[in-house]
């Protein structure tokens, strides 16, 4: 039966069908008709940020504790804009979010109105598909639409643009029964001749690695890929993004690969005669110089999205599927050729890298040093909690001296590179799992970026905690221009020891402030902070700035240049 | 790099161009030529895009497109199991007497003459790219005044259509 109301109504009834709880976004003039019934839904929560950039990222949050769809709220023209940084992000690391925004009046589109901006047009390349609405009678279509192209296959941003008029507008409300997308067809099922041709491949091969993305934790496919490196005893590296998605404790577990990645991780790709590439997509940040990269190896390559493989590096067996299914083809092809793999020697190899190049850092003889910090943070608070971080050297660390068990316990903006992404995301994970612990740990600049959304979360009680790991720097531009550009320190000193005061900014937020410029007092507020729940605690850690991300492959050369530190090249062939 | 052409069904909505060309310029893929227009089903058009891409890029592309949610099929057709046309419209100078030569080329390429002015003649063709850059290469020398031509459309040859089986709802729970 078709209900009489207004587009603004049909779309906050939309979003009740869609199965929405919480809404990050901030209203204005082209978006005010929805905001009116949005404040009678029972069902919609809708959390006031403080700039649209964080209701985007607070969306990609919230969808990947959650696993629900993320929403987020915005109005025309800068309101749109605004979303854009975040709609790309969440392209680059395929995270679902439908982003809603208001459009100026149908008749006015194309006149320069004012806030009018195309942003259906603008964001045409960083989203899986948009729409612009001008007949409310479609609302509900589109709304169902969107979600459904946002969370199946590989996921991703839409954005839905509704002018003004469509939402002021009468119309009738019809939740579609059955959606018509002849042009999307998401391949979910392996073919199984590709599965028997992988499992022949992997158990002739005598130095195989599992190379696992993020699509292994958009998938949940993280039991199933336990099952099959323990079935097969074949060494794991994880990507960035799929930091968790293989237990860091286990002993096939090689680290992350990659530009920071560990030596064992690094090497194992590079000396290896078999990739099973599952749910990852050759990052040429974990590739470095992509001639170089892995050259003997054969490649199985599992995506849920066709267009990924092949992309970078020639797959010998594809494999188009979901990455959960993927796997148990997998499981079974090789339950009864598991006792053919062969790759003792290949591990000896393995272990002796494990041995001799552990991660570690340097120490500071007077100051704090930021590894230490976070590693100190990760076993106080454990892999229980939720870590968020940004991008730079915070975020390498973070992902090097934590020890993630779980998926989906470590958001960060991988693809994209978003400086600012830690505290809305660490908001929206904490709306979307609030039972549990949420971290965001940021670098000064990245804070500085999005800070203002303590706010958001003092107000709206979503008591995050914030490790800011300050050294008064760009820090990975720094290291880059430690390295590479003589140490002359272009714009990189932010000074932020001094401005601001972070304790102040954080109380003024109506949070809590603390910190820590020495190992001994690093303990003392990890604890504190753990045992403050009733607001957010920032705690302004002023770590020294000349600590650097170590390994590194340095920017477009060959894997097989990792550093392990400033010019300290492993040897990889020394036998011992 | 070699010469492609795609023939591609696309749901009938606002902005598919746009997506499409985007797509191409912003993966660095160079369109050559571009048509579009309406087909037997009003709801969907047919693109015939021409591309000059090696082997692999062009998988690339087909997979990029086909990503598209508003694409329905793609399929590449090859110059010999299919039907490739371009039209031209070429005005040419006929002064000095020449109308009568230009006239001659007009009928040997099986032309028509669609237009008649006094020191010009505007003359429309159809067919492969072969034949319309012979017939201009030929016309050439007598001075072309103005040239507008269509992108390239194609059909596949024989009794089969490409729309079969195109059109099918999702599966929600796919």
């Amino acid at each position: 039966m078709a209900e009489h109301m207004t587009g603004a109504a049909s779309l906050i009834k939309s979003l009740e069908h869609a199965g929405v709880d919480t809404v990050f976004g901030i209203p204005g003039g082209a978006i005010l008709p929805a905001y009116d019934p949005l404040m009678d839904s029972k069902q919609v929560r809708h959390i006031l940020v403080r700039h649209e950039q964080a209701a985007g990222h607070a969306a990609e949050g919230y969808a990947q504790t959650s696993g629900k769809v993320g929403v987020c709220m915005a109005t025309s023209g800068p309101g749109a804009t605004n979303l854009v940084t975040p709609i790309a992000d969440a392209y680059m690391d395929s995270v679902p979010i439908v982003a809603i925004t208001g459009q100026v009046p149908s008749a006015a589109i194309g006149t320069d109105a004012f806030q009018e901006a195309d942003i259906s047009g603008i964001t045409m390349p960083i989203v899986k598909h948009n729409y612009l609405v001008t007949d409310p009678a479609e609302i509900p279509r589109v709304i169902a639409e969107a979600f459904h192209l946002a969370g199946t296959g590989r996921p991703g941003p839409v954005l839905v643009d509704i002018s003004k008029d469509a939402l002021a507008a009468q119309t009738t409300f019809e939740w579609p029964d059955e959606l018509e997308l002849p042009g999307y067809r998401p391949t979910t099922t392996p073919h199984g001749k590709q599965i028997k041709e992988a499992a022949k491949m992997i158990t002739k091969s005598k130095r195989p690695v599992l190379y696992v993305g993020g699509g292994i934790v958009r998938s949940g496919a993280a039991p199933e890929l336990l099952q099959l490196a323990e079935l097969t005893g074949i060494p794991v590296v994880t990507t960035l993004m799929a930091r968790g998605a293989f237990p860091d404790s286990h002993p096939q577990n090689l680290g992350m690969p990659g530009m920071h990645g560990t030596v064992p991780a690094v090497g194992a790709l590079q000396k290896s005669d078999l990739l099973i590439a599952l749910g990852t997509r050759f990052d040429d940040r974990v590739t470095g110089k992509l001639d170089s990269f892995a050259p003997d190896a054969k490649v199985i390559h599992a995506d849920i999205d066709p267009a990924e493989i092949g992309k970078n590096r020639h797959a010998d067996v594809p494999i188009v599927g979901d990455a959960k299914a993927t796997i148990r083809g997998l499981i079974d092809a090789m339950a009864t050729r598991k006792d053919d793999i062969d790759i003792a020697d290949w591990w000896e190899v393995l272990n002796g890298w494990k041995k001799r190049f552990p991660l570690g850092y340097e120490e500071h003889p007077d100051a704090l040093e930021p590894q230490y910090v976070i590693e100190r943070l990760g076993q106080i608070v454990g892999p229980d909690a939720i870590y968020c971080a940004g991008v730079g050297q915070h975020q390498m660390w973070a992902s090097q001296f934590i020890d993630y068990e779980q998926p989906g316990h470590w958001l960060n903006s991988g693809g994209l590179g978003t400086m600012g992404y830690a505290v809305p995301a660490a908001m929206g994970a904490k709306a979307g799992a609030p039972d549990s612990v949420v971290w965001a740990i940021d670098g000064d600049g990245c804070f500085q970026m999005t800070n203002q959304e303590l706010a958001t979360c003092a107000i709206n009680h979503i008591p995050i905690k914030v490790a800011l790991i300050n050294n008064s720097s760009l820090g990975m531009v720094r290291q880059w221009q430690t390295l590479f550009y003589n140490e002359r320190y272009s714009n990189t000193d932010l000074q932020s020891h001094q401005f601001p005061d972070f304790v102040k900014l954080a109380e003024a937020y109506g949070c809590y402030g603390l910190r820590a410029d020495s190992r001994d007092q690093v303990d003392v507020v990890i604890e504190k902070a753990m045992s403050l729940n009733d607001a957010p605690v920032v705690i302004d850690f002023q770590v020294h700035r000349d600590a650097m991300v170590w390994p590194m492959v340095p920017a477009g050369t060959s894997n097989d240049l990792i550093t392990t530190a400033r010019n300290l090249a492993p040897a990889w062939e020394r036998e011992d | 790099m070699t010469r492609h052409t795609l023939s591609v069904l696309v749901e009938n909505k606002p902005g598919v161009l746009a997506r499409i060309s985007g797509l191409f310029s912003r993966r660095g893929f160079n369109i050559e030529s571009l048509a579009v227009g309406p087909t037997e089903n009003p709801e969907v058009s047919r693109m015939t895009i021409a591309i000059n891409v090696d082997r692999l890029p062009l998988e690339q592309v087909t997979k990029q497109l086909n990503k598209l949610i508003n694409v329905l099929k793609i399929v590449e057709l090859d110059e010999g199991n299919s039907v490739q046309r371009e039209l031209v419209l070429v005005k040419v100078k006929t002064d000095k007497g020449m109308r009568s030569n230009v006239l001659e080329i007009v009928t040997l390429f099986r032309a028509k003459v669609v237009d008649v002015a006094p020191e010009t003649v505007t003359i429309e063709a159809t067919g492969s790219r072969d034949k319309l850059e012979a017939l201009l290469r030929v016309l050439e020398p007598y001075g072309i005044k103005e040239l507008v031509q269509s992108g390239m459309v194609a059909v596949g040859r024989g009794g089969k259509g490409i729309s079969d089986r195109s059109l099918r709802p999702v599966d929600r729970s796919a």
